[in-house]
């Protein structure tokens, strides 16, 4: 397959999360004329807009009293940043090239060259390693509340995972769902205490704890989830007619391997304090760097950095 | 259809889908489901560049939820292509233009 080749360009943001897009707004902002390579469509979160796509109202980002829809906040970021002058390829990168300058990044047979990079790929969610699993996808197992909580209106089902996405998840499933158990591999909850107090009082939500789900059970669609207990070892099976993952994130990082640092859960690492990766040149920001925080607005404050620590980098250049 | 794009609804349906002559690939989504949004620009783009050799449709299943029982939809976006009045390729989730392209490829008449 022959290379395409394109104008070089001073920065490429990779991912388009509220990182990469805070990003592309201060650096469209400087005239850096941003190219964003924003992912494309999929129902996990690795997508553009990133894990927000599949929320529903966020209720703590600033400036919003009222709340805001996850996808509408993040269709005002992308807005905000095309108004400055962004361009954006609706793809994903498949290969990178950081060993020399310009920087180049591929998208199939397209390759894209610039001076400096952004990454902001985020995480996304881990699903449970079931050897079965892939076939129940649309069939009761769901990557996405939001978007699948609909068809399971006055059935019983069960959410996986005991963190905030897990519980707020859950909460929102009992809009629909008659009855939503939550299953915990441990005895109590990781979730910010607001979340954790709105499920205990939700009458339709139960808990499972000391619980991890070891198969899926259906013939064509899922009828129901084998359990071992964590502390006994007992089995059991809980009938279900759908199945939500919440059980934590890892970072889209596999394209990075040998070629940026990274901690051993596979983040990236960043030099303390700043968004400098190893690489001089190329920038980190957003959930792919952060297993800590991992909030939209701290997300939105490292993609400033980036930019920031970006547009210095590139001054210095001369 | 002012997008090229027809709108299906539990009144049409059934009749869209037989009389047509051309396959038609059918969108069911819902204003909730973000996923869904990101289909829009990549489903307009397809309607252009196959116009003549496939039909885009959408179906509402929030409005329309017979239909989309009817076709055991538990998941959306879910992406069905119809040809000869048939159900031939059911597809779950949201995906990029190359990989939707390349999954109704099959259905889909080669330019002449």
């Amino acid at each position: 397959m022959s290379t395409i080749e394109t104008t070089p360009q001073k920065v490429i943001i990779i991912g388009s999360g509220p990182a990469g897009l805070t990003a592309a707004i201060y650096t469209a902002r400087a005239n850096l004329a941003p190219l964003v390579i924003e992912g494309e469509p999929s129902s996990t979160s690795d997508q553009p807009g990133g894990q927000l796509m599949l929320t529903t109202e966020v209720e703590n980002f600033p400036g919003f009293p009222e709340g805001v829809m996850g996808p509408d906040l993040m269709m005002k970021f992308r807005e905000q940043a095309a108004r400055f002058n962004t361009t954006f390829i609706t793809e994903k990168v498949t290969k990178v090239d950081f060993s020399q300058r310009p920087f180049a990044v591929w998208v199939r047979d397209t390759k894209y060259t610039a001076d400096s990079i952004i990454v902001s790929t985020g995480a996304q969610s881990i699903m449970l390693g079931l050897e079965n699993e892939s076939r129940f996808y649309g069939h009761g197992l769901s990557t996405c509340a939001t978007c699948d909580g609909f068809f399971f209106r006055g059935q019983e089902i069960a959410v996986v995972g005991g963190g905030d996405s897990a519980i707020e998840e859950a909460t929102f499933l009992t809009k629909f769902a008659s009855k939503v158990t939550i299953v915990h591999r441990r005895d109590s909850l990781r979730a910010s205490k607001i979340m954790q107090d709105r499920a205990r009082n939700n009458p339709k939500i139960e808990f499972k704890w000391n619980s991890q789900v070891t198969e899926i059970i259906g013939a064509n669609k899922l009828e129901g989830i084998g359990l071992v207990d964590t502390v006994t070892g007992a089995t059991s099976k809980m009938a279900v007619t759908g199945l939500f993952v919440a059980i934590g994130h890892r970072p889209n990082t596999d394209l990075f391997k040998n070629v940026l640092d990274m901690q051993a859960n596979g983040y990236l690492l960043t030099r303390p304090g700043s968004s400098y990766t190893n690489i001089d040149g190329v920038f980190a920001c957003g959930d792919v760097q952060d297993h800590i925080y991992r909030q939209a607005i701290t997300a939105a404050g490292s993609g400033c950095m980036a930019a920031i620590d970006c547009e210095r980098w590139l001054e210095a250049q001369h | 259809m002012a997008d090229g794009i027809v709108t299906l609804t539990s009144a049409n349906f059934d009749e869209t889908i037989k009389s047509s002559a051309t396959p038609i690939l059918v969108d069911f989504w819902a204003e909730w489901c973000g996923p869904c949004k990101a289909m829009n620009p990549v489903l307009a783009e397809i309607a252009k560049e196959q116009s003549g050799k496939v039909i885009i449709a959408k179906l509402n299943v929030d409005e329309h939820g017979d239909i989309a029982q009817r076709f055991s939809v538990m998941s959306i976006p879910t992406m069905m292509l119809f040809s000869g009045g048939e159900m031939k390729k059911k597809m779950i989730g949201a995906k990029g233009k190359p990989q939707l392209l390349a999954e109704i490829a099959e259905f889909i008449p080669t330019k002449s």
